[in-house]
């Protein structure tokens, strides 16, 4: 027992200090060489300020953005406090907040299904994506208010489309940030 | 539901049955202490690192002294985890600068990660210090994983020894799985990840200047909200990756960040998410090929593994259907799958990821008891949202947590012998070893213990005020929400239904006694029966023995499984996500 004890004591030392230590260091070293980029949060810089990261997503509002998808994380899109709503499949709130974008949605573009990762909040909070159908929806209204045609736009989402991992893994998506920035640099609003 | 959905499916179990061999083998032999190709790097830290804490590798345990080195590494490692917690503020590598953990937090963190749960009541990005995370808690994924591991290795070893009290010593089997097991695959799998953009730094939050401000109510210090222009983003960094992969082949389940492995640092490409789902099933797949190999009987192992897939699979078809077919609630949504949207429930769901690696991702990670989530649970439909529950419910032993799973399959494995032994006649016997009295009361135990620990304190949380004024989803989902953080606490999973308030003295104290129950009453019964089995001598194979190997016996196995947790659990099912799914589909909201 005593025996024992003294080996636990100075074995949670010893391997405190060799994974908990000296292993996320030297992680972080070989990271920081081989994929500096990725390691530290693939940023985006714009005139040289950073103005986003290529994997984390933002809140868009004005007309002429495309829009991300609602997010339960602090005021929207704060990557300090990630979080999904976590509300339940039968909670009013949910269904009520559904209701409410719902309608917004359908007054721009009548007539047309709203493909539902456009009014469901994301697992995060910061999903960086929305689907091609939710970005279709969306070509209307930003065409229109960025005066360009919507042939013109849906070149520019197609570019920004990333097709599954491998052809296979995952699901389509579009990116709203890089999307938005070359919409900003191609027509500025 | 669609073919592309099927076909990731399929192919993740594919890779599962090829990993499993070569896992198995391997661990097998670092196990036996025989020779493996890394023996000239990891050697001589192995043996400075015996040097260092005067472990004597020749000397091996008797089952109750391997208890008590647990149970001493087990608290010993739970302090200082404490005390990194409550002194993180004077501590190195906190550039956010947080405060030191309060203390009924800190306790059930502590509690949470040496059990190998994980289960979170603080967001990571907002309350602890990179330091806090390295030492602290990602140092406990491999502590604890370790544990888990080397039990599972004692059990076998147990079945597989005859006529002796000696199972190997603690600390050795320890250091060599950190060693040879954990670490290779860590140092390749964090890289990979960064690869994909899991990020791996040390530095301050990023602040980002917004190229759209927006509007947002704030709240003040006062508690009151008001109207702000929200101009600026900052991004949470940290030393990810390192502690992501071992989060998911640890099967340990606790995020960097509060979203976890829905996050995009955590889980940037659905390559990474497939990356991490291998992981986690990797140890425990591989641990049913170490059991055939070290017992002498390689088809039981496949045996074992049968049943495991199967259960898998009935659980994955069950998530993937009902997360696809969608909320009917939603009016006026597209939720229909086709070319250029996944569509089904994508309330907490990833656009990356999409029903079909959501719907599998939580049956893996429950499966195991990792907890690990890249969607939210508590937001899946009510049936969909009932496969975590009931993956947990049945003990984790489909696959399982590292270790864990394999002895709880063990005891089921037991009782399913027993009960065949029962319908024949004669005293059981398992792999030539007579399964007697003793070695039955010790997994009846076992199963008993998690059940009255789920159901006692669910029961009193849904009639005390200081239970029910958690729930965030009224309802019969509430009880879900209550059932859920009991059977996950227990079962040292870690995922939860997040809507549930976890950080109340009642949750935080509840669910770190349930988790110390969960883990050790486990562990110290399947020990004891390991012990009884080495002391047996092996009875040679008769015509009356009954076959641990093929269909009937892995049919055997299953029906176990499933008949013991249904019968325990199914009137709790019954009032929540079934009854939810029912008032769901007659449009019925609360």
């Amino acid at each position: 027992m005593k025996r024992n004890l003294l080996i636990a004591l100075w074995f949670t030392l010893v391997t405190t200090v060799m994974f908990g230590v000296v292993y996320p260091l030297a992680i972080t070293g070989l990271a920081q060489v081989l994929f500096p980029s990725q390691a530290n949060g693939q940023l985006i810089k714009k005139n040289g300020k950073i103005v986003g990261s290529r994997i984390i997503g933002q809140s868009f509002t004005e007309p002429g953005y495309f829009h991300s998808r609602p997010s339960s994380a602090g005021t929207g899109y704060d990557p300090t406090s990630s979080s999904g709503s976590n509300l339940g499949p039968t909670n009013k709130l949910l269904i009520e907040r559904v209701r409410s974008d719902v309608q917004k949605l359908q007054a721009e573009n009548p007539n047309v299904p709203i493909p539902v990762d456009l009014v469901t909040a994301s697992g995060s909070g910061l999903d960086p994506d929305i689907s091609p159908a939710a970005a279709e929806f969306q070509i209307p209204r930003v065409a229109h208010s960025r005066g360009m045609k919507e042939d013109e736009v849906r070149i520019v989402v197609r570019k920004h489309t990333k097709d599954r991992d491998l052809e296979f893994l995952g699901e389509p998506r579009v990116h709203v940030l890089e999307l938005n920035l070359e919409l900003d640099t191609l027509h500025p609003l | 539901m669609t073919a592309n959905g099927w076909f990731q499916i399929g192919l993740y179990l594919f890779v599962i049955a090829l990993v499993t061999k070569p896992m198995g083998a391997f661990m097998t032999r670092v196990f036996n202490r025989d020779k493996t190709f890394l023996d000239p790097i990891l050697r001589p830290i192995e043996q400075l690192v015996y040097r260092l804490t005067g472990v004597d590798e020749r000397r091996e345990m008797r089952w109750t002294e391997y208890a008590i080195a647990m149970l001493l590494f087990s608290g010993v490692s739970m302090a200082l985890l404490y005390i990194i917690e409550r002194t993180q503020r004077w501590l190195p590598f906190n550039p956010q600068k947080f405060a030191n953990v309060e203390p009924a937090l800190a306790f059930g963190t502590a509690a949470s990660f040496t059990t190998n749960t994980n289960w979170q009541a603080y967001s990571g990005e907002s309350t602890m210090s990179y330091l806090t995370q390295m030492a602290g808690l990602a140092y406990h994924n491999f502590a604890s994983a370790a544990v888990g591991i080397v039990l599972a290795i004692v059990v076998i070893r147990g079945i597989a020894r005859k006529e002796t009290d000696k199972l190997g010593n603690f600390w050795v089997d320890t250091t060599r799985c950190l060693l040879w097991v954990l670490l290779p695959v860590c140092v390749l799998g964090s890289l990979v990840l960064v690869s994909q953009g899991v990020v791996q730094n040390l530095k301050p939050y990023t602040t980002v200047e917004l190229i759209q401000p927006y509007a947002a109510q704030v709240a003040g210090a006062d508690g009151k909200s008001s109207a702000q222009t929200v101009t600026q983003q900052v991004i949470a960094q940290g030393p990810v990756a390192s502690q992501e992969v071992i989060k998911e082949f640890g099967t340990n389940g606790g995020g960097f960040f509060n979203a976890n492995s829905a996050h995009p640092f955590e889980n940037p490409t659905p390559f990474s998410n497939f990356f991490e789902m291998v992981l986690i099933f990797a140890i425990p797949s591989g641990l049913t090929y170490t059991l055939g190999r070290m017992t002498g009987s390689q088809r039981h192992g496949w045996a074992v593994w049968a049943a495991m897939a199967f259960l898998f699979l009935a659980g994955v078809t069950t998530a993937y259907w009902a997360e696809a077919k969608g909320n009917p609630l939603l009016a006026g949504t597209d939720q229909h799958a086709g070319a250029s949207q996944s569509g089904g429930n994508m309330e907490g769901k990833e656009v990356r990821l999409g029903i079909a690696n959501s719907a599998l991702f939580t049956t893996v990670t429950t499966d195991a008891s990792c907890g690990a989530v890249n969607s939210m649970h508590d937001s899946y439909t009510p049936l969909g949202g009932m496969v975590p529950l009931v993956n947990i419910m049945l003990g984790e032993v489909v696959f399982g947590g590292v270790g864990a799973g394999l002895y709880g399959i063990f005891v089921f494995v037991v009782l399913a012998v027993f009960i065949a032994g029962l319908m024949v006649g004669r005293t059981p016997e398992y792999l030539g070893k007579k399964i007697e009295s003793y070695d039955v009361k010790m997994a009846m135990l076992a199963v008993l213990i998690l059940t009255f620990t789920i159901l006692t304190f669910s029961a009193i949380s849904v009639v005390k005020p200081y239970g029910t004024s958690s729930i965030s989803n009224p309802g019969p989902h509430g009880l879900s929400q209550i059932l859920y953080a009991y059977v996950s606490s227990t079962g040292n999973n870690g995922s939860a239904f997040g809507g549930l308030i976890p950080n109340t003295m009642w949750y935080n104290t509840t669910t770190a006694v349930a988790q110390l129950l969960g883990r050790f009453f486990m562990i110290i019964p399947v020990l004891a029966i390991a012990g009884s089995l080495a002391k047996k001598k092996t009875v040679p194979k008769s015509a009356g023995t009954f076959p641990v190997t093929g269909g009937l016996f892995a049919g055997l196995l299953v029906s176990t499984i499933v008949i013991v947790g249904a019968l325990t659990f199914f009137p709790a099912l019954s009032l929540g996500p079934i009854l939810e799914h029912l008032l769901m589909n007659a449009g019925k909201a609360f």
